[in-house]
Parts: C-alpha cells; sequence; structure tokens
C-alpha cells in the first residue's frame, strides 16, 4: 500500500494499537480555527482526520454535528475551501491520512471530475459519502478509485451477510462500521454487538475496519478500539468546540486546547494505556 | 444543437437502478439500503397480486370515495370567455385532498411488510393527515414532522392530526418548512429502520418511492382520460396541475403522456419572483443537484448547498421536484411554467366566487394557469385542470393576508 492510510495502518499494526480517527467540521466555527485545530490534532496523537465538509442538509447527523455544519456555512465554507484547509495543513503535515466526509450533492456541484482532480492535488486520502451506496458506485466510488482517492464504505448492522460482499466490493482504504441504526450523536450500543459484527466484516475483507457512531469517552474508544482497527469520534470533538463558543458562535475560550485535552484522553483509550501511559491491555 | 431522441413512450417506468434518464436513483445511508431494495422487490409482489389489488379497489371506492367527479367548471368558464374549463375534483375526496390516494395503498404496503410503525412529513399537512388517517384506521401509531412555519400556517391540519392520534413533531431547523420535515422524518427512519415504513408523500425521495407514489396516484389521470373521453368524446387539449413534489401532477399526467395532442403544463410555485430566491421553481430556475434520496431540478447555491425557497403555499413549498418531473422536463414533453403567490391568491378567490369552491392555495396556482390561457383558446377547446385539494386549511391564513375583519 503507497498511500497515507495504508501506511497508516500498516504502522498501527506493527505497533498493535488501534487508530484513532478524529472528526471535525470543516470551517467550524471559521477557517482558521478549524485550520488550527487540524494542526494539532496529530501532535496529540490522533492518526487520521475525518474532515467535515458542511452540508445543509444533513440526513445523517444528529443536533451537534447540524449546528456544526450550519456555523461553518454561516462562516463561508465551501467545498473549495475546505479543500484549501487540507492544502494548508498539508504543508506542515504530510503524513496524516485526511479523509473527507459528507454528502455528495457539493461534489457533484463542483464536478465529479474537477473535484477529484483538486482533492489529489490538495492532499486527499480518501472519501466517506453517506448517501452514495454500492447501488450508486459509477458516480463517484470508482471515479475516486481510478483517481488514487480510497472510497470508504460505510456498513451497518442492517448490513446483512447477503449484502456485505457488495459493501466491499468497491471499498479501499478502510471500512467504517456504523455502530448503530441511527444518526451521529446517539449513544453506543453494546459493544459486544459491535464486536461481533466487527469480527464478522474482518472475515470478509483484508481492509482495516473501524467503528464510528457513538464513541465520545476514552473507556468507550478503549472497549471499541480492542474489537476493532479504529475508532471514530466525532460528535465529542464537535461538543468540545461548540463548548468553547458563546451563543452566537463566537469564540470565547480556547478550542484548541479543548480539543487537544479530549483528543489526548481518547489516544490513552484507544492505546490501551492509562493516563500516565501505562499499559492497561490486559488489566481489563 | 443536437436533435432530442423522442422515447417510444413517455410512460415507462424507471430503470434497473431506480432512474427516469438520468435523474432519480436511491442516493440513501447503507443503513436504509436493504430497506429500499425489500421495499422494491415488496412492491412488485404486490403489484401482481389480486388480493392486493382488491383490497385497494375496495379501500379506494368505499372509504376515499372514488372514482372522484370530473367537474365542468361552466360559470369560471363563462367568466373567462374561451376554453372549457373541467376540474377534477380531488378536493371531494376523504380527508380533502389526492394524498389519501397514496396513504391507502402505502399503509397496506406497510402492513404488507410487517412494519409496526408509520412516519411521515408534511408541509401542507394534508398529507399528514392522510397518513394519520390511514394510521388511525389500521391501527399504527404515527408520527408526522413538519416545520413549524408550516405548522403556523396551515393550523387546521395540525390539530386534525392531532384528533386523529398522530404524534406531530414540531420541525425548527432551516426555514422549517417541507425539506427540513423530510429530513427530519429521514433521521427518524434511519434510527427506526427495523419497525418503521415511512411514507412518503410525494413523488420524490429514493426509488422506488417516485414510481410507487405515481403509480398510487395515477388513479386521477385514469380516471379524468376516461370520464373526459365519455362526456365529450375527444380527449382534452390541455391539463393543468401544480407540482410540489410532484405527485398530484403525476398522477394526472401520466396516463396522458402517450397522447401527444394533449398539451401539458406542470405550475411551479413563481413566489415573488424568480428573480431573487423567494420562489420554488427549481425547474424553472435550478440546476440538477441529489438530495432526499434522488437526483433531480434543485434550488441550491454555486456551493451546492440547498436553498430554503418560498412559496404562499406550504405544500409547493420545497426547493426540488420528483425525478420523473425533471426527466419530463428534459425530454420536452411536459411545460412546466411558474405562477406567482398574488397570481395563485387572485385564483383562488376567483374560484371561491364564480364556482362556490374553495380550493387549496397548491391547486390555485393550477387554476391560475387556466386563467391565463383559457381565454385565448376557442370554447371548442377542453382544459382539465386537477384541483387537488380543498381550501379550508387555507382560509385562515388567506383571510389574514387580505386583512379581513372576522
Ligand atoms: C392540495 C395539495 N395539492 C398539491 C400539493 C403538492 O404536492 P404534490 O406536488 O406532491 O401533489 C399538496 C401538498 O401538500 C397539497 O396539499
Amino acid at each position: 500500500m503507497n498511500n497515507r492510510i495504508g501506511r497508516r495502518f500498516e504502522e498501527l499494526k506493527a505497533e498493535g494499537s488501534a487508530a484513532l480517527i478524529t472528526y471535525l467540521m470543516g470551517g467550524d466555527p471559521d477557517f482558521d480555527t478549524s485550520l488550527a485545530i487540524m494542526k494539532a490534532l496529530p501532535e496529540c496523537g490522533s492518526d487520521v482526520i475525518e474532515l467535515g465538509m458542511p452540508f445543509s442538509d444533513p440526513l445523517a447527523d444528529g443536533a451537534v454535528i447540524q449546528a456544526a455544519g450550519q456555523r461553518a456555512l454561516k462562516g463561508g465554507q465551501t467545498l473549495k475551501r475546505t479543500l484549501q484547509l487540507t492544502r494548508e495543513f498539508r504543508q506542515v503535515d504530510d503524513q496524516t491520512p485526511v479523509v473527507l466526509m459528507g454528502y455528495f450533492n457539493p461534489i457533484y456541484s463542483y464536478g465529479v471530475d474537477r473535484f477529484l482532480a483538486d482533492a489529489r492535488d490538495a492532499g486527499i486520502d480518501g472519501l466517506i459519502i453517506v448517501d452514495l451506496s454500492p447501488e450508486m458506485d459509477q458516480e463517484l466510488c470508482i471515479p475516486a478509485s481510478r483517481a488514487g482517492i480510497d472510497f470508504i464504505r460505510l456498513a451497518t448492522p442492517t448490513t446483512d451477510d447477503a449484502r456485505l460482499p457488495k459493501v466491499l466490493e468497491n471499498a479501499s482504504g478502510f471500512v467504517y462500521y456504523v455502530s448503530m441504526n441511527g444518526i451521529t450523536g446517539n449513544a453506543l450500543p453494546n459493544p459486544v454487538d459491535i464486536a461481533a459484527a466487527v469480527a464478522r466484516i474482518q472475515k470478509s475483507t483484508l481492509l482495516p475496519v473501524c467503528v464510528g457512531f457513538g464513541v465520545k469517552t476514552a473507556e468507550q474508544a478503549h472497549v471499541i478500539g480492542r474489537a476493532s482497527d479504529g475508532v471514530v469520534v466525532g460528535t465529542a470533538i464537535v461538543s468540545a468546540i461548540a463548548d468553547t463558543l458563546d451563543s452566537t458562535g463566537r469564540v470565547v475560550a480556547d478550542p484548541v486546547k479543548a480539543v487537544t485535552n479530549l483528543v489526548t484522553e481518547l489516544v490513552c483509550g484507544v492505546r490501551q494505556l492509562d493516563r500516565r501511559g501505562r499499559d492497561v491491555s490486559t488489566a481489563i | 444543437m443536437t436533435a432530442r431522441p423522442v422515447p417510444n413512450s413517455f410512460r415507462t417506468g424507471a430503470d434497473e437502478q431506480g432512474m427516469f434518464g438520468k435523474y432519480g436513483g436511491r442516493f440513501v445511508p447503507e443503513t436504509l439500503m436493504p430497506l429500499v431494495l425489500n421495499l422494491e422487490r415488496q412492491w412488485r409482489e404486490a403489484k401482481g397480486d389480486p388480493a392486493f389489488e382488491a383490497e385497494l379497489q375496495q379501500l379506494s371506492t368505499f372509504y376515499v370515495g372514488r372514482p372522484s367527479t370530473l367537474y365542468f367548471a361552466d360559470s369560471l368558464t363563462r367568466h373567462l370567455g374561451g376554453a372549457k374549463i373541467y376540474l377534477k375534483r380531488e378536493d371531494l375526496n376523504h380527508t380533502g385532498s389526492h394524498k389519501i390516494n397514496n396513504c391507502v395503498g402505502q399503509i397496506l404496503l406497510a402492513k404488507r411488510m410487517g412494519k409496526t410503525r408509520i412516519i411521515a412529513e408534511t408541509g401542507a399537512g394534508q398529507h399528514g393527515v392522510a397518513a394519520a388517517t390511514v394510521a388511525a384506521k389500521f391501527g399504527f401509531p404515527c408520527v408526522v414532522y413538519m416545520g413549524i412555519t408550516d405548522m403556523e400556517r396551515q393550523k387546521p391540519n395540525v390539530a386534525r392530526m392531532k384528533l386523529l392520534g398522530a404524534d406531530v413533531q414540531a420541525v425548527r431547523s432551516g426555514r422549517s418548512t417541507l425539506k427540513d420535515a423530510m429530513n427530519e422524518a429521514l433521521r427518524d427512519w434511519v434510527t427506526n429502520v427495523h419497525d418503521t415504513y415511512y411514507v412518503i408523500g410525494s413523488a420524490a425521495g429514493p426509488h422506488p418511492y417516485p414510481e410507487l407514489v405515481r403509480d398510487f396516484q395515477s388513479v386521477i389521470g385514469a380516471e379524468a382520460r376516461s370520464q373526459i373521453l365519455e362526456r365529450e368524446g375527444c380527449l382534452p387539449d390541455v391539463i393543468i396541475a401544480a407540482i410540489g413534489g410532484g405527485s398530484n401532477a403525476i398522477g394526472l399526467f401520466h396516463p396522458f403522456l402517450d397522447d401527444v395532442g394533449v398539451r401539458i403544463i406542470g405550475v411551479e410555485a413563481g413566489g415573488r419572483g424568480l428573480k431573487g430566491v423567494e420562489h420554488c421553481a427549481s425547474m424553472s430556475a435550478g440546476r440538477p443537484g441529489v438530495l432526499h434520496g434522488n437526483r433531480t431540478y434543485l434550488l441550491q447555491d454555486d456551493d451546492g448547498q440547498i436553498l430554503e425557497g418560498h412559496s404562499i403555499s406550504a405544500g409547493l413549498d420545497y426547493p426540488g421536484v420528483g425525478p420523473e418531473h425533471a426527466w419530463l422536463r428534459d425530454s420536452g414533453r411536459v411545460d412546466y411554467v411558474p405562477v406567482f403567490d398574488d397570481e395563485a391568491l387572485e385564483a383562488f378567490q376567483l374560484l371561491t366566487r364564480v364556482e362556490g369552491i374553495i380550493p387549496a392555495l397548491e391547486s390555485a396556482h393550477a387554476i391560475a394557469q387556466a386563467v391565463k390561457i383559457a381565454p385565448s383558446m376557442d370554447a371548442n377547446q377542453i382544459i382539465i385542470v386537477n384541483l387537488s385539494g380543498r381550501g379550508d386549511k387555507d382560509v385562515q391564513s388567506v383571510a389574514d393576508i387580505l386583512n379581513m375583519e372576522i
């Protein structure tokens, strides 16, 4: 594997650790702040950055990420500026994989071919597009793979054994297992069920299988990290940012610090360490 | 310019991928995909099942009250002094609009699929009322999502839904209209996919909804076609319907699509004019994009963010349109034109005064188009207008707009 995503998972595998994948909304609460947060993420241990592309109608997102998208759009964020964010991030970090997450329409509006060229140029490694299932692979998945950008597939509790091969067929990068039937921000379901689902998917693919939706604390990251190849944390990070803003969305505390504090804790959870850096992987 | 190839028939369904040309499709999260595919299978089976057909017939006749009459609006015709105007009286259906045609069909599908909970989105409240009605009749719990802007302007329907036992959930995102209600309904569906059936209210959403809703609504056009042939011995010159998501329109249009002599006009909400963003004329002023499970014409900005739009009528206040209409527009078979708020308001009052029929504000848009074209047509020509619903729900809003003392 010669791309950043593949390399990063290889490294983690060698270390015996799951990946911590951190989500933030591009442009929330403004361009400069989100760039500062993005730059701070790898330093405090985030392995992969998932960068949200704001959309007016995010039908798989709960209130927290909806609000972040609205703040970003109000601040003038566009798909073009989200690519620019990545371009500026790449000036200081050429190793950390950046995956765009969002909905299809802004990309369709931008033009698929032009978008893929610009995304590659900006240093984007993968795409997670919530409203593109395998049935619509001609739209973006296949052109993206051809352009060398991974198309990360979502698998869900409704993806049964009969359907799983279809979901995995054109998948690349990693597989994103959505822990529940639901929207972002909901509570984490029973980890035992999640572990079973991850094991089932791992049997059918060589790609890493990561879990997202519902993971908010270091303890949860720890449990899910043990059962999978990576843990995605979104709503908790976006909440930490929101907590540093006043009701009009103005920054009144330090969002970078709020995020790095949280991510530092989450890293301990995922790496199976306690807060003083001691290995607890066998203790639980 | 390259010549547009004319298909053999405009009445074919969507293709295997659920596409009408490049429009339609299944742009939904993976969580919903298995359900959407299952719905399609179940729908195909149901269509071929005489027992399903019989139960639908029974409900349609004795519960909905079909066939609805095709009424010769002689007073309006005289008033305008041109083509003969017929009204397809969907306002006379149980619950007061065409929406019930679709709801009786979908509730039978929900039952067949073993679902135990119903959700719906609504703008004008007519679909919410129709969904709550069939839910009451068949004993399903029902949640209806409705934007607070619409709850305010369609209060009588909110009360009806509550009386029918539905849980009306107020939606506060965006401009709090139909688009936002649909987002919220989709979020509910993703969360409760195991037991919930989503009764989509228009010929929109992911495949197979646009086709399925069209099929349930096509009874309008099928009846109108045989009624006019019986009454006048010929097909109409023009048929007209208002377009929100497009279900009453495709229901009227579909049986006439291959009748090349029939001019077909879909009326979009022109709101306060097409120049700015205060309208919902997605086919006159929008461009193709992907929203709510399908590709279609949308009002959107340069970045692909969906615009909110505006219409005086809650049922037309939607920035998109069903994908089959998008395809019919590009193929040139149907003309889509805007009618402005004030024109609809005029037509609302005109029909009320000269025919003693209070139309829904949605339907008033279609009436307004007939008012525009009838005078310049011959007295032996025929227009059929789909009177998709009655205006009781709009009486308060219109009285307010007109500053009436009550
Ligand atoms: C009476 C009436 N007509 C028309 C519409 C518009 O919907 P559609 O375009 O799906 O017929 C509505 C929607 O609420 C309605 O209530």
